[in-house]
């Protein structure tokens, strides 16, 4: 707790902070979670079980921290479990519905671009707590965005279907891209600390990475800048309702209940 | 899908200087996808320091009828077991 006082930073914005960390993990993870059971072949059934564990498990770790830094005495499963929508601070991309298979991997790859090398800045954290978190995570995201590309690219550049699949998903999500790298105050904040970059300083890596894979998937990128916002601030699509609705039901219902 | 694509027999490598050991089969359209279905599927709990696929189709595999003369020659040799050497106590377990 010393450490955190001496932090040149709010402790509301690193609260904030790590609740987008945290978030963003979760619902996804939440989402990939989705297709345990569902997918078109065993092999990337486990692979996309796997994918969600990691995030789950980041996700403990983010709102761990959060709930230390808040300082009211909230767990990870707290406020997992007990927040409801317009107090998640997840971008709009990670709750919208996976579609089919091939959208998900593109929601997943548009995502891992970003989430690689944010997870690289932040193990280079003024904040040790960050840090470490970071540099666990940053193993499991190093993997995910491998397999991500490789799977958009053998997509796009797959068969008619694929491909038409592909680029349909991509011209949907593209929208919800640019919320990863707009900035408020928080963010500033916690970015003027070195605690974490700033988000628009990751947007020309992010490019660079996306349109590498898309070429070689022969995808086109969307043309128009216009971007959806609002997850970062709690104002939510409908569909984390919905997500929230099936993950906290057996807190809500049987409230406190171990097993 | 999956009746498309074809199996592959996977071989891990638990630690350093032991040999690839056989873990289980999986299907992938291609080797490179083999090695990252194997990862996910067999080396989730650190298993492994390295992997093997090989296409199931390209291991040749001798004829269960074929048992009898292969193994059963050796089956009365018990003396091709080295089992009838005392191991003195200081050298150990071997």
């Amino acid at each position: 707790m010393a450490a955190l006082l001496d932090t040149a930073v709010d402790r509301a914005s690193l609260f904030e902070f790590l609740l987008r960390m945290g978030d963003n993990a979760l619902v996804l993870g939440h989402r990939v979670s989705e297709w345990c059971g569902h997918a078109p072949v065993l092999e990337e059934d486990i692979a996309l079980a796997n994918t969600a564990l990691d995030l789950i498990g980041q996700t403990q770790l983010w709102l761990g921290l959060a709930g230390e830094v808040e300082g009211q005495g909230r767990s990870a499963d707290n406020l997992a479990y007990l927040r409801d929508a317009h107090e998640f601070r997840n971008l709009l991309l990670v709750e919208l519905p996976n579609g089919d298979f091939g959208r998900t991997l593109m929601r997943q790859f548009l995502f891992d671009a970003w989430h690689l090398p944010m997870l690289k800045a932040l193990a280079a954290s003024s904040d040790p707590r960050v840090a470490e978190i970071a540099a666990k995570a940053v193993k499991e995201v190093a993997y995910h965005v491998e397999r991500s590309a490789d799977l958009v690219i053998r997509l796009g550049d797959g068969t008619e279907e694929s491909h038409a699949r592909m680029q349909a998903a991509l011209d949907e999500l593209w929208p919800y891209t640019g919320e990863m790298f707009l900035s408020d105050a928080a963010d500033e904040a916690v970015a003027a600390a070195g605690i974490a970059p700033a988000p628009a300083s990751l947007r020309e890596g992010w490019r660079d990475t996306v349109a590498a894979v898309l070429a070689e998937a022969t995808l086109k990128e969307p043309a128009g800048a216009y971007a959806h916002k609002g997850g970062r601030s709690g104002r939510h699509t409908e569909h984390l309702g919905y997500i929230l609705a099936e993950m906290q039901f057996l807190q809500r219902a049987y409230p406190g209940s171990t097993w | 899908m999956s009746h498309e694509w074809p199996l592959w027999e996977v071989f891990i490598r638990g630690q350093h200087g032991l040999n690839h050991r056989h873990v289980g089969s999986l299907h992938a359209p291609d080797a490179e996808m083999a090695i990252r279905h194997a990862r996910d599927v067999y080396t989730r709990r650190n298993e492994g320091v390295s992997i093997w696929v090989v296409r199931s189709s390209d291991i040749a595999a001798s004829s269960p009828s074929d048992k009898g003369p292969l193994f059963e020659p050796a089956n009365s040799k018990i003396y091709r077991h080295p089992t009838f050497f005392k191991i003195p106590d200081e050298a150990g377990h071997m």
